[in-house]
């Protein structure tokens, strides 16, 4: 509680206002409800250039929610949320212009599954980016590399393994060259020896400088990449700090609690 | 842990007081501005539709030959006088569409099911159901009408009716299952094999397995090119006036061969349409009711 008050005065000193401060992602005071049901409360979030932020908490806590009213999946009900500086919930924005500057990867892959694991790559880059068809496969093929499935190119998602389809899902979200990343429990439909190979793949990813958002329930994968750690509770985010702080000495009860059911 | 009361309840230890929420002054500014887009966008629909539909009345209506055209097609007592019969022959249209409506469907989900079947011993059954879709949906139906209709009847063979009707309604079956039987083969395909796949675990049959767990998903999917059919069945249902049975398109020939004055076709033309509205908007509704995904959110 004491840290939350900490971060609050923050945005309003000075150093904040300059440019080159400015977070990649802000959000203040969002909030959203489903019906009576208030799934997000009151979240404040800064995430920094080259920054990991891992959203940690039971499900139904939210975690899931933040990064869909971050990439304007869900309209906010209120709140503050900035792109590098832009408000982004402004109703006069182009969604599909925000969402062109961030990359999504779900849980359940969502690979488009007519499509070969190259045109799955190079769809976005040639209808949103307009980037030259043969440039774009160049890119791909890259990205492909990147991740280790360029021999995979001409295959169709069904014939991968799951740990391979969100390797292709990452290439895909990463081709656009986003400003953020948000990864939304993606080992979570992934059998566990299939787990290390995209974690592994998160982990370089973020030595890069790859500025993310993502939520898991791998803590010891949490602990490893985050710079901080958000415990997410009742549509708040009740606990925030370094993964050691917040794994190892937990303030609040409630992560206490949640922290202790993990690791039975 | 919410509550929808009027009034504020803070219990002691509540997680979330959603009652205290009031939105921000930034919130109240997108809300105003998406307000304004609204009624903005109201107002364009409703003048463009404004615009366009007197276009198209005063277009109508000072061309030179307006008035022979609305003595012609909209003479009100041409109208009224052709009514009575037109409606007799509707009343026609709709007994085939419902007969022939029902046995469609039944005949239809057979051939499909035929078709889907595996396996060496349902080979002979596969095919036959393939040949009888490949023939019938490649046949004209009035060809179909005129064979049957005429044909059979001429054969005199003994226990068989001779109705024209009969035989027409026949010819409108044979044509329209092989339609139909498409429709809800794709329907059945379109279920993925892992619904399949849990309801053979749980140890139902093949046959039981397509009762309960894939045809109500499948025909739900495919309602919607279902009513497809049965609306141009409404419509094709007047072929078989070419036997010499009068229906609603047929009253309104014989009407018009009066004096050669044609609302009695524009009337037959909208009591077909007036059938079909209610019958799409029952459609949508048993599609909604049955759990039909929409668009869903904002995306």
């Amino acid at each position: 509680m004491t840290r939350r008050d900490d971060r609050a005065a923050a945005p309003d000193t000075p150093a904040a206002a300059s440019p080159a401060d400015t977070p990649v992602l802000r959000a203040r005071g969002l909030r959203k409800a489903f019906g009576d049901h208030v799934v997000l409360a009151d979240v404040d979030l800064d995430v920094h250039a080259g920054e990991c932020v891992v959203l940690i908490g039971a499900s139904g806590s939210g975690k899931s929610t933040v990064l869909r009213c971050v990439n304007l999946l869900e309209r906010i009900d209120d709140g503050l949320l900035e792109l590098q500086g832009d408000d982004i919930a402004d109703p006069r924005v182009r969604v599909d212009a925000v969402r062109a500057r961030m990359g999504v990867v779900f849980q359940s892959y969502n690979l488009f599954p007519h499509m070969s694991v190259l045109d799955n790559v190079t769809l976005a880059p040639v209808r949103v980016h307009r980037v030259p068809r043969a440039q774009a496969r160049e890119r791909a093929m890259s990205m492909l590399e990147r991740v280790g499935l360029a021999d995979k190119a001409a295959a169709r998602p069904d014939e991968l393994s799951g740990g391979q389809q969100q390797r292709v899902a990452i290439a895909r979200a990463l081709v656009n060259r986003p400003a953020l990343m948000l990864l939304d429990e993606v080992t979570s439909a992934l059998d566990p020896e299939l787990v290390g190979e995209v974690l592994d793949l998160l982990r370089s990813l973020k030595d890069e400088g790859m500025t993310m958002i993502l939520n898991t329930h791998e803590m010891g994968f949490a602990r490893q990449v985050a710079d901080t750690v958000c415990v997410l509770d009742g549509g708040r985010i009740i606990e925030r700090g370094a993964p050691a702080q917040v794994l190892d000495h937990p303030e609040h009860e409630r992560t206490r609690r949640f922290l202790s059911r993990l690791h039975v | 842990m919410t509550s929808a009361g009027p009034t504020p309840a803070p219990g002691p230890g509540a997680a979330a007081p959603a009652e205290a929420w009031r939105p921000s002054e930034r919130q109240l500014e997108r809300e105003a501005v998406r307000r304004a887009r609204a009624r903005r966008s109201r107002l364009v629909a409703a003048a463009s539709t404004a615009i366009v539909a007197t276009a198209a009345v005063v277009a109508l209506t000072t061309s030179p030959g307006w008035p022979r055209v609305q003595e012609t097609f909209f003479s009100a007592e041409h109208a009224a006088r052709a009514l009575p019969s037109i409606l007799e022959g509707l009343w026609l249209n709709v007994r085939i569409m419902v007969g022939c409506g029902v046995t469609i469907a039944i005949l239809g989900l057979t051939v499909a099911i035929l078709r889907t079947l595996t396996g060496p011993v349902a080979f002979p059954l596969r095919i036959a159901a393939t040949v009888y879709t490949d023939v019938f949906r490649g046949l004209p139906l009035l060809l179909l009408i005129y064979l049957l209709g005429f044909g059979v009847p001429a054969l005199q063979l003994q226990g068989l009716p001779d109705s024209l009707l009969f035989w027409g309604c026949v010819a409108l079956v044979l044509s329209y299952s092989s339609f139909v039987a498409e429709v809800f083969r794709a329907g059945i395909e379109s279920i993925h094999p892992s619904q399949r796949a849990a309801a053979r675990s749980l140890g139902l049959s093949h046959a039981q397995t397509l009762r309960f767990v894939v045809l109500p998903q499948a025909i739900r999917r495919v309602l919607p090119p279902l009513m497809n059919d049965l609306v141009s069945l409404q419509k094709d249902s007047g072929l078989v006036a070419v036997l010499g049975v009068i229906d609603a398109i047929r009253a309104a020939q014989i009407a018009t061969a009066d004096d050669f004055n044609y609302t009695p076709y524009v009337v037959a033309g909208l009591v077909f349409v007036a059938l079909t509205i209610p019958m799409a908007r029952i459609a949508d509704r048993v599609a909604r009711r049955a759990g039909h995904h929409g668009p869903g959110g904002v995306v």
